[in-house]
């Protein structure tokens, strides 16, 4: 493993940027403004089996020190991301992990399903626990319902496509919620995502950017001191900006940092920290 | 939606690929009730199409964008070309208010040129350009282009007041004819430019439409062009916090070429939409009201809406 790459399970990432689910476009937008294979990944908008409209505008909102969105996972459905989302990514070199969401176990698990023979899929993301917690989507507040979610979906996967967990932002029960999905074939988790929040008419929303760091510090904190995860790779969620927040969640015990409303506020924010981290190794 | 176009028209398909840039205010002045904004932002004014707009980042802590229709591009010495925007401040707490009291010299990101531009018709025919307030900013260049490929431009533009009627007298350079109406009569017709564009297109006959302004004018437009039997290209302000389609946060109901309703990123698909695709029903009111303890809206002199 050369410098500065990094393990999710058995896929190998050449840097610790990914790029965070639904703040990267189709991948396209995001491409005018970043080489896609020089990411450490490219995290997918959360697909669904079906096609979903998403709520009528405002979806994004500012915040002190951050962005509440509430997208509600819109999306054009499986059939239309494989068709023309997918091989798009893979032509343009991104390593792509597909982020899924869905309205239960079933759905979820013929998600795995249809995705175990797509070509170009590097991993699956599950999205169970989306801070906007849309209509007609499972919600896995619980962490035995998100170790459900996991294995449901790893069931029919290949054994080398690694499944990522991503967790609610739950401080207290972070640790419990990553024993349980790694329990159930998780091999990778990503703590510290948007927070539960809600927009100012009371919708709920996820809050990103900067205002969430220190959550995300704390989640990687309570990783370390409460629970032993053997090899299993950690990506750090919301907020980092910099590429000194980069290094300081890699310092905290994160394999690799997820950026997103960084992108929203700057296109180029990924390249810049791939060359800011490239310029001088951590 | 996967065309904007007017039969016979040059198809505008994707905005050629956008730049980002760090851009230098260079020059800042009063405009009636606005402020004009000149920015040097290399690589931005020779990229630019009319119905473009580029996108600012107002520092770290107002995370989301702010879009502004391009109202110039011209040559400035030592900077290339540069772009003009047209601001209009004053509510309070707004990005725009902000960015109206930043000094000559102020270095702010910038990305541009984003979105779909105005298709252009290929042949020289006539055409009625409506536009409200600042946002018909982003007529004026398209009445040069249309101009130089020897169409006949005609102009309706409204406001509330003097104060707010954009460059009436700039217009009349470009085209054939300019009508003024004002909500209080204190410049050219009083009224609005709804109840004044019947009169307007049964007169000049017009084969295209082109409106830029709020939702009702835009809708007003794209019936008219209907009715009329002509062609609409409206230029749709859609509240856009990235402005650079990574969010789809900025919802635009449309009716794709097969019929289906659809929706579409108002910031790469649009912000310029044939009117006879958008949904209007689906896209009236504000898009930003909400109850009480939502702050008053603020929008921008372009796609993208403000929080205050
Ligand atoms: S504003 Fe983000 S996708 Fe259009």
């Amino acid at each position: 493993m050369s410098a500065g790459e990094v393990r999710l399970g058995a896929l190998r990432l050449p840097g610790p940027v990914v790029v965070a689910a639904g703040c990267g476009g189709t991948g396209r937008e995001l491409a005018g403004f970043v080489d896609l294979s020089r990411l450490g990944a490219f995290t997918t908008r959360s697909v669904t089996r079906d096609p979903r409209p998403g709520p009528p505008g405002p979806r994004l909102v500012e915040a002190p020190s951050g962005l509440l969105h509430a997208t509600g996972l819109a999306n054009p459905g499986l059939q239309h991301f494989l068709a023309v989302e997918l091989p798009w990514l893979v032509a343009a070199g991104a390593r792509v992990v597909v982020s899924v969401s869905g309205a239960d176990l079933g759905e979820y698990a013929e998600l795995g399903r249809r995705l175990a023979h797509a070509p170009g899929v590097a991993a699956v993301e599950v999205a169970a626990t989306s801070p906007e917690e849309p209509p007609g989507l499972l919600s896995a507040r619980e962490p035995f319902h998100a170790a459900s979610v996991v294995g449901a979906v790893r069931r029919d996967l290949p054994v080398d496509l690694p499944v990522v967990a991503k967790l609610r932002a739950d401080v207290p029960r972070v640790a419990e919620a990553a024993r349980a999905v790694v329990d159930a074939g998780a091999a990778a988790v990503v703590v510290g995502g948007a927070l539960p929040a809600a927009l100012p008419d009371g919708r709920p929303a996820g809050l990103g950017g900067p205002a969430a760091l220190p959550v995300t510090r704390r989640c990687l904190a309570e990783l370390r001191e409460r629970v032993d995860l053997g090899g299993v790779a950690v990506l750090a969620g919301a907020g980092a900006t910099t590429a000194a927040d980069v290094r300081g969640l890699l310092a905290a015990g994160a394999d690799a940092v997820q950026v997103g409303t960084a992108l929203l506020h700057d296109p180029t924010a990924a390249a810049r920290l791939v060359d800011d981290l490239e310029e001088t190794p951590a | 939606m996967t065309s904007a176009a007017v039969p016979g028209s040059r198809a505008p398909g994707p905005s050629v690929a956008p730049v980002h840039v760090e851009a230098e205010l260079l020059a800042t002045r009063r405009l009636g009730a606005y402020r004009l904004l000149t920015f040097a932002a290399a690589g931005v004014a020779e990229r630019f199409r009319p119905g473009a707009v580029v996108a600012l980042s107002l520092g770290p802590e107002r995370l989301a964008r702010r879009s502004f229709w391009v109202h110039r591009v011209r040559p400035v010495g030592g900077h290339g070309a540069s772009v003009d925007v047209v601001l209009a401040p004053g509510a309070p707490g707004s990005g725009s208010a902000w960015l109206a009291a930043q000094p000559v010299g102020t270095r702010l990101p910038l990305t541009g040129p984003l979105g779909r531009p105005f298709a252009l018709p290929r042949e020289p025919v006539d055409c009625l350009l409506v536009g409200v307030e600042a946002s018909a900013a982003v007529l004026f260049p398209l009445a040069e282009r249309l101009r130089e490929r020897g169409c006949g431009v005609h102009l309706l533009l409204g406001a509330r007041d003097e104060a707010h009627l954009l460059s009436a007298l700039e217009a009349r350079r470009t085209a054939r004819s300019v009508t003024v109406v004002t909500a209080d009569g204190s410049v050219g017709r009083r009224g609005d430019v709804g109840g004044a564009l019947p009169e307007r297109v049964a007169r000049l006959d017009p084969d295209v439409l082109y409106a830029a302004g709020p939702l009702p004018t835009l809708h007003a437009v794209a019936a008219a062009a209907e009715a009329h039997g002509a062609w609409s290209q409206t230029a749709v302000e859609v509240p856009s916090p990235c402005a650079t389609g990574l969010c789809h946060g900025c919802p635009l109901p449309v009716v794709g070429e097969d019929g289906a309703p659809r929706e579409v990123r108002a910031c790469t698909e649009g912000p310029v939409v044939r009117g006879d695709r958008v949904r209007w029903a689906d896209l009236t009111g504000d898009p930003w009201a909400g109850p009480a303890a939502d702050p008053a809206p603020v929008r921008a002199a372009g796609p993208a809406g403000e929080r205050p």
